[in-house]
């Protein structure tokens, strides 16, 4: 069963891929590559057209003898009204069929499905908010039209699914919204386009489209699991909140420390200076993260200040605690 | 090759003193008012910084050689991107070819004895270093991560970089193009030879006139942004962060208000270059001088109103993104227009196969690429896919550094005899030109590809698919970069033992091929008249008609 999922997928995977671009999975694709490939192949034409005559001048025309006698043209109006017009009218074509395509693109359908993204560095969180539930990978039901409604915690991010031509910036202060209609499940690559600082490379998701069964009992799954407490909220925070886009567990650097094994040691402080690693300094660096900085990192983790409660400190504090 | 013998030229001027030996000293290039030594300087010191920020891309290409971020931690993989494109576009492209060339060349094609405010062009130069101060303390004080764009609220609010020395430094750079600008606006305006209306001036100094009006209308606009952005950051009022109540689109606005029309600034002086070397070594009219010329002023003109297209993406209305769409695709008539004539220029010419011929054709095959790929980014559609991928760095590297580079390298060969007096090897310019122009596709034609398949701009790790793309460009761009010291080299050996030039060794008929090579101190001896056009070259035969 998964064997063929993962057959049917890699076969999508492939649709409508050409050499320039992705595979179209989103209802938007097609019309989209149509007016690239309109412009592609008008290029295509002017590039022979114009690259053409001026080798052919070049090699009929070469200077073969000093003071030869040249042409005395000055100029054809005739021919500029031509090259003047011509470019004129297919601009306004591209023009009209992007803008065409664009606006499709902009308005989403009335019996959209609602998403919530929240941007943050370096991370995106997905909720929602008709089944109130939280993630933090989109998925989404296939041939179902899915609304997302956007803004960002810090600084300008941008959500970008080449596969489903789509890409929005996000902002902090204000809302913007893509849609897309993914008609096919497959999963499908998510990257930030906005430069956001130094996880900007890695502020990476992915879309998962899935069958419209698989996904309702995907959220009634998601609905019915109890809270959590202590470590194991902990652990579902570490990866709601993004900690693990910057931080890893296995004791290898990424952007900021490896955080197992660290719990009750003396670390070494930029500008001199140690620390002991125990409750109250993690939750300073939750908080206050420019505080202590741990020698060897940047000073550029944002601080959770007014986005954890004390419930879930204290159970990322235990979390952190277990790490071997 | 040369029309005028040499002999008799020198024995008009009185010997061997010109503009370089006249007088002797470090002091005295420091402190001239001579505009052909003033050019010389801004040449030495804008290929100088195109150095340093040729050697930050190469180290970026170099990190970009593995999809892992392998060589360089993620922020300093974005200071080094950061600061290649601020020394670029700062320091490099905006004033490369009207500061340096136009300095030089543009009064002697009026046939003026120096520009309009000798004293002010030389502060310029010395604002211009003083900018430059600021921009190299940046890159030695912990250097800045924000992209050459400093787009809010990241550079005001939480950028660790040395955010406001670059600031300052872009700041002070914008006063020293405006006083440029406005050098060469009066210059153009007052100092004309007798005899040269604006129908004959050469379409060089048409170009630098409509370089000149955007310099002196956009400049202020980024320097008064750039400031409040100072205050943001400096001072924590809220302008732009919306966490201080601003707005970040603001800032896009009026980043773009200024920063698009300056990709004019950029390139119409490589326009206008090209219009001139085409004539000269193809020995034929220009075809269509009064389209060239007003099509110059008139991408002027359509530049300032096209910002927005920057903005497609950022949360500005639907309807202001069709609008500006719509008249993005204006500028595509004109640059069509002046490409046309420039290739009917070339029709029944007698084209000579020389180093800046090969640069000309090189450069129109560049800027037809980076033309084209532009059609895709004012499109609305196409550009939501494409907006801040690969495919967008390498349309503007083709544009704005391909174009620009080709034609102010096309500007150095046709004009190295006036500047220096000798000759370069005409055969190592055209190997280079062969290793520069592989290089050169090769470094930025990949990212097309990479780009439209969906691999987005300043990313310090990437997915393994893009591989293959990444590979070739940074192959590439050592090839290029290889070039590139080859000229070094062989332009260097000319000064040290290149053959003396003769007066006019391309037969040239505009004004700064009448005056004696390299020129004297004063240009010309006595004011020189303006009797016809700039392309009525001896070659050209009415009875062809």
């Amino acid at each position: 069963m998964s064997l063929l999922l993962a057959l049917t997928t890699a076969a999508w995977a492939g649709k409508g891929a050409t050499f320039w671009m992705p595979p179209q999975a989103s209802t938007l694709a097609p019309d989209i590559d149509y007016v690239f490939y309109f412009i592609y192949w008008v290029n295509v034409a002017f590039f022979v057209v114009l690259i053409g005559a001026t080798a052919l001048f070049t090699i009929q025309y070469r200077q073969k003898a000093l003071g030869e006698r040249t042409h005395p043209t000055k100029g054809s109006h005739s021919l500029e009204f031509f090259w003047a017009v011509i470019p004129t009218i297919l601009s306004v074509a591209m023009f009209v069929m992007g803008f065409k395509v664009y606006i499709d693109s902009s308005v989403p359908p009335a019996d959209s499905m609602d998403v919530r993204v929240v941007g943050q560095k370096w991370s995106w969180t997905f909720e929602y908010p008709e089944a109130g539930i939280e993630t933090t990978k989109l998925i989404v039901p296939a041939g179902r039209n899915v609304r997302l409604t956007m803004n960002s915690r810090d600084v300008l991010h941008s959500f970008f699914v080449p596969d489903f031509r789509i890409k929005k910036d996000v902002l902090p202060g204000r809302y913007t919204v893509l849609w897309f209609n993914a008609p096919e499940p497959g999963t499908h690559h998510v990257y930030c386009t906005e430069f956001c600082g130094d996880g900007h490379s890695v502020m990476a998701n992915e879309v998962e489209v899935i069958e419209p069964e698989a996904f309702d009992a995907w959220v009634a799954g998601e609905q019915n699991k109890g809270p959590l407490t202590g470590a194991a909220l902990g652990e579902d925070l570490f990866s709601k909140k993004a900690c693990n886009s910057c931080h890893h567990i296995d004791g290898t650097k990424l952007i900021g420390p490896p955080l197992n094994g660290i719990y009750g040691k003396e670390e070494l402080l930029e500008g001199g200076g140690t620390v002991l690693v125990d409750d109250n300094y993690i939750r300073e660096s939750l908080f206050s993260p420019a505080a202590k900085i741990v020698a060897g990192y940047p000073p550029v983790m944002t601080p959770f200040q007014g986005q954890l409660t004390d419930e879930e400190t204290t159970a990322l504090i235990d979390y952190i605690k277990g790490l071997e | 090759m040369s029309t005028a013998a040499p002999t008799q030229e020198h024995a008009e001027h009185g010997g061997d003193t010109n503009y370089l030996n006249a007088t002797k000293g470090v002091m005295a290039w420091l402190t001239t008012v001579d505009h052909k030594r003033i050019g010389v300087m801004y040449l030495v010191a804008i290929l100088s910084f195109f150095l340093i920020g040729g050697l930050l891309a190469l180290a970026v290409r170099t990190e970009l050689y593995t999809p892992e971020g392998d060589i360089f931690s993620a922020g300093t993989y974005n200071r080094l991107f950061t600061l290649h494109g601020a020394v670029m576009v700062f320091l490099v492209l905006v004033p490369a070819i009207p500061a340096s060339i136009g300095n030089f060349v543009m009064p002697l094609q009026i046939g003026a004895k120096d520009v309009a405010f000798p004293k002010l062009n030389l502060a310029s130069y010395y604002i211009y270093l003083f900018g430059a101060v600021f921009m190299t303390y940046t890159l030695v004080a912990g250097g800045v991560d924000t992209g050459w764009t400093f787009y809010t609220p990241y550079s005001s609010g939480h950028s660790d970089g040395s955010v406001i020395s670059a600031i300052s430094g872009a700041f002070i750079l914008g006063f020293s193009s405006i006083l440029t600008g406005l050098n060469f606006l009066v210059t153009i305006h007052k100092m004309r030879a007798p005899g040269m209306t604006w129908r004959k001036m050469p379409l060089f100094v048409w170009a630098i006139y409509a370089t000149s009006l955007i310099q002196v209308l956009a400049t202020p606009v980024i320097a008064i942004t750039l400031f409040l952005l100072i205050i943001e950051r400096a001072v924590g009022i809220g302008i732009f962060d919306p966490a201080l109540g601003g707005d970040p689109v603001l800032f896009q606005h009026f980043f773009w208000f200024y920063s698009h029309p300056v990709v004019y600034v950029m390139v119409l002086p490589a326009f206008g270059v090209i219009s001139e070397t085409i004539t000269v070594h193809s020995r034929k009219h220009i075809f269509g001088y009064m389209a060239i010329a007003g099509s110059s002023v008139a991408i002027a003109g359509i530049g300032f109103l096209v910002w927005g297209h920057h903005l497609f993406m950022s949360g500005q209305s639907e309807l202001s993104g069709a609008i500006f769409s719509f008249i993005t695709f204006g500028v595509a008539i004109p640059t069509a227009i002046k490409v046309c004539s420039w290739i009917a220029t070339l029709w029944k010419g007698s084209i000579r196969y020389n180093t800046t011929m090969f640069y000309t054709l090189g450069f129109i095959w560049i800027f037809v690429i980076g033309g084209l790929t532009g059609l895709f980014l004012s499109t609305l559609a196409t550009d939501v896919h494409l907006h801040d991928t690969y495919f967008v760095v390498a349309h503007f590297h083709y544009v704005m550094m391909g174009g620009v580079l080709f034609a102010l390298i096309c500007a150095i060969h046709h004009w190295w005899h006036k500047i220096t007096g000798v000759m370069f090897d005409e055969m190592m310019g055209k190997v280079t030109f062969v290793v520069v122009f592989i290089g050169y596709n090769l470094t930025f034609f990949p990212q097309f590809v990479a780009g439209s398949q969906g691999m987005p701009r300043r990313y310090h790790q990437y997915l393994e698919e893009f591989a293959i793309y990444m590979q070739l460009s940074t192959i590439g761009s050592y090839l290029f970069a290889l070039g590139l010291f080859m000229m070094l080299g062989y332009l260097i050996r000319s000064i040290v033992k290149g053959q003396k030039a003769p007066q006019n060794p391309w037969g040239g008929v505009s004004l700064e091929f009448e005056t004696a090579t390299p020129p004297d101190e004063h240009n010309f001896h006595e004011q020189p008249v303006c009797r016809k056009g700039p392309y009525d070259f001896d070659e050209i035969d009415p009875s062809m008609a």
